[in-house]
């Protein structure tokens, strides 16, 4: 396996060439925020939070770092003015919708986000796809995935594949930033099979 | 013999996934809409989750998840057609079929839908049904337009 050097905040760090930049920082021990990554999960760059800047060949650009791949030479900057901004209002947006999670709690507090600058819409669905996705490539069972599209874009659980598998498995309550997963959850069991779901 | 078209289509694209849009198209215009029980028969024939089938199915609006009537009415209510009485045209077209855009007729014969901007500024307002052209529309020639349909 082939290696890069990048410099992440002024500090030279190895990776292999097949990493991304934050999987790069990671290893470095350097943090940067993340809401929809997963270790075990394809890279997914949904939340936007792992946003840094990257300066290659002289030009200076704002990328995702789960989805950015390391080159040789990039300098990267987890924590500029730019990006603390950036992250803060994701936050503010985020915190809309979900008012009250504690991984987006801790995340205000750090980049000092105003939880109220944004109108509730309290759907407390980030729409981070880590149940989707967990559910999808680590169970293999598909039995919560998206409906419909923009504003009305929600996760929900497919009666038919819910009432044979979740009673038992109930690992993406785990994943989910917000406890929503749950709530979908237990909406679908109460309208679409109230028995349990064991059968 | 709605039944026997839509198993040919499944038939025809049975263990490719990658034709999942390809299957609910035809299917979509074969009956006018995607019944669950086809989509779990769609998902299941070409190898796709029904989660996967449901995603595609609700995302596009090419596709309905409820019955839809046998002639679709568009009324353009973008701003060429606006000017010139698109929202009376409207107006009277929901008077007509007593529809709200959107909603379809308990007897299946129409489904009203608006659009902004269909694309044929230079005769609106104009009334669009199952794809035909009816421009310069007055609120007056709707009930004989829509005669035309049964």
């Amino acid at each position: 396996m082939s290696e890069v050097t990048l410099t992440i905040n002024d500090r030279e760090v190895t990776a292999e060439a097949a990493m991304s930049v934050l999987e790069a920082a990671r290893q470095a021990g350097i943090p940067i925020p993340t809401l929809c990554h997963h270790d075990r999960l394809e890279a997914y760059g949904g939340c936007r939070l792992c946003i840094v800047e990257v300066e290659s060949r002289g030009k200076i650009n704002h990328v995702v770092s789960c989805t950015y791949p390391v080159e040789q030479g990039l300098a990267v900057r987890t924590r500029t003015e730019t990006v603390d901004r950036i992250r803060r209002v994701l936050v503010e947006e985020l915190m809309a919708h979900a008012p009250d999670s504690p991984e987006l709690k801790a995340l205000a507090e750090e980049y000092g986000a105003d939880r109220n600058r944004f109108g509730k819409e309290p759907i407390f669905c980030v729409m981070c796809g880590l149940c989707v996705r967990y559910c999808a490539e680590i169970k293999g069972e598909h039995a919560v995935g998206f409906i419909e599209n923009g504003p009305r874009r929600e996760i929900s659980f497919i009666p038919e594949r819910a009432a044979e598998v979740c009673w038992d498995c109930q690992e993406c309550f785990t994943v989910c930033p917000t406890s929503y997963a749950q709530a979908a959850y237990l909406l679908a069991k109460g309208l679409a099979f109230p028995d349990g779901g064991r059968s | 013999m709605c039944e026997q078209a839509v198993n040919a289509i499944i038939e025809n694209y049975r263990g490719k996934p990658e034709a999942l849009i390809h299957a609910l198209t035809e299917i979509q215009h074969e009956l006018n809409w995607l019944p669950r029980e086809v989509l779990a028969e769609v998902a299941a024939a070409l190898g796709v989750p029904l989660a996967q089938a449901i995603q595609i199915a609700s995302f596009y609006k090419v596709f309905s998840l409820t019955p839809k009537g046998r002639h679709e009415l568009h009324v353009c209510t973008g701003m060429t057609c606006h000017l010139r009485g698109g929202d009376k045209l409207l107006a009277k077209v929901e008077a007509v079929t007593g529809l709200k855009p959107g909603e379809t007729d308990a007897a299946g014969r129409f489904t009203l839908e608006r659009g902004s901007c269909l694309g044929s500024c230079s005769i609106g307002p104009e009334l669009i049904v199952d794809g035909k052209h009816h421009g310069r529309m007055t609120p007056e020639q709707v009930e004989a337009v829509l005669d035309q349909y049964s």
